[in-house]
């Protein structure tokens, strides 16, 4: 028993001292996936994301709000407006002074200009747009803006990634820094680079965005998963993002 | 909302054999799932799927409730002649959907 202790303290040890994975190294999540799920991503009439893209594109032009405009009169032709923005987020707000997600992002466009009320997290309505914001970055690298502004708010997602939390007592970089590769039960674990979001996963039959990712693992470790929008979850996919500078956007991504 | 994508070569030869591609939009709710408070979610499935070329069936499948979320169904069939396929979902709760795709025969 006292070996086995001994054996798992000197695991743990090797683990803490792994640390980021390099980039030479590192790999999309669409590259532990299945032949069959790889070929369901690449087909955009196979791939289920894009019937969200395509609902997405209506509502792009579609009149709303008190104001009684569309995405695509400020906007225009989202093949070049919207090129690359998803890319960049989070991005910094001057207004509220940190981070925020595409959705807000989104959200902030729909009160602000269209004076129209905010969509719920995970409502259609809020993925379809995600989605289709985001497919127009597809194909390029994710390059999010760190300066002296977001500069804090990343070392606070990296804080959150390395730190411990929930009853399993796990963090973050526990699986998907030094464990990636391995089995967790039958599946392997990924580098967690969010390269496809929002993503169809197969086991939600729907779309999703990364925060419920996000949320969904810590469930997992058993932890109170934030709220949606919580600053902490920003600040997370905010590191997440900038771990995964320069990997290509494949939006939306298809994962098991 | 119901949106579908499908994917039929535009032009094809005379008698040759193509692919056609559907994917719809749609929940596929079994009828055997519960909510929290343990009352059940009624069944919200596709029962049929026809697709139509030229008037003429040349496909149909019938659903239930094991077909996961947002159905993928691919098929082939001759191209005959040039014209219009039609394709065509029913389901519960009235649930109805058509599209059609042009195709071009040489």
């Amino acid at each position: 028993m006292r070996f086995v202790g001994a054996v798992a303290a000197l695991a743990i040890a090797a683990s803490a001292v792994a640390g980021e994975i390099p980039r030479a190294d590192r790999r999309s999540g669409y590259e532990f996936m299945s032949r069959e799920t790889r070929a369901m991503q690449d087909d955009d009439t196979a791939n289920p994301g894009m019937l969200w893209v395509l609902e997405g594109g209506t509502l792009w032009e579609k009149k709303t709000g008190a104001a009684g405009r569309a995405c695509a009169d400020c906007h225009g032709d989202p093949r070049a407006s919207m090129k690359g923005v998803a890319a960049r987020y989070p991005a910094f707000d001057a207004a509220i002074g940190r981070p925020i997600s595409l959705e807000q992002r989104i959200n902030r466009c729909r009160i602000d200009r269209q004076q129209a009320p905010a969509l719920a997290y995970e409502s259609r309505e809020l993925l379809a747009l995600t989605a289709f914001v985001a497919r127009q970055s597809r194909g390029l690298p994710i390059d999010v803006t760190i300066d002296a502004r977001t500069h804090p708010f990343l070392d606070a997602g990296r804080a959150t990634f390395h730190r411990r939390q929930g009853q399993l007592n796990l963090a973050c970089a526990q699986c998907h820094d030094d464990n990636w590769g391995r089995q967790l039960a039958g599946n392997v674990i990924p580098q967690a680079h969010p390269t496809g979001y929002p993503l169809y996963r197969l086991e939600w039959q729907s779309l999703g965005s990364l925060q419920r990712r996000l949320r969904n693992c810590l469930v997992g470790i058993r932890a109170e998963p934030y709220d949606y929008g919580a600053n902490e979850l920003v600040d997370l996919e905010l590191y997440l993002l900038w771990r995964a500078r320069g990997m290509t956007m494949d939006a939306p991504a298809v994962r098991p | 909302m119901a949106s579908a994508l499908i994917n039929v070569p535009a032009r094809a030869k005379r008698g040759e054999i193509i692919e056609i591609k559907t994917l719809i939009s749609h929940v596929m709710e079994t009828g055997f799932r519960r909510t929290q408070l343990g009352a059940v979610i009624p069944r919200d499935i596709i029962r049929r799927f026809v697709c139509t070329y030229n008037g003429t069936e040349v496909f149909r499948a019938e659903l239930h409730p094991a077909i996961a979320a947002n159905p993928f169904i691919v098929f082939s069939t001759v191209a005959v002649e040039s014209g219009t396929l039609v394709f065509s979902w029913t389901g519960d709760h009235g649930f109805s959907a058509t599209e059609t795709a042009a195709i071009s025969v040489d």
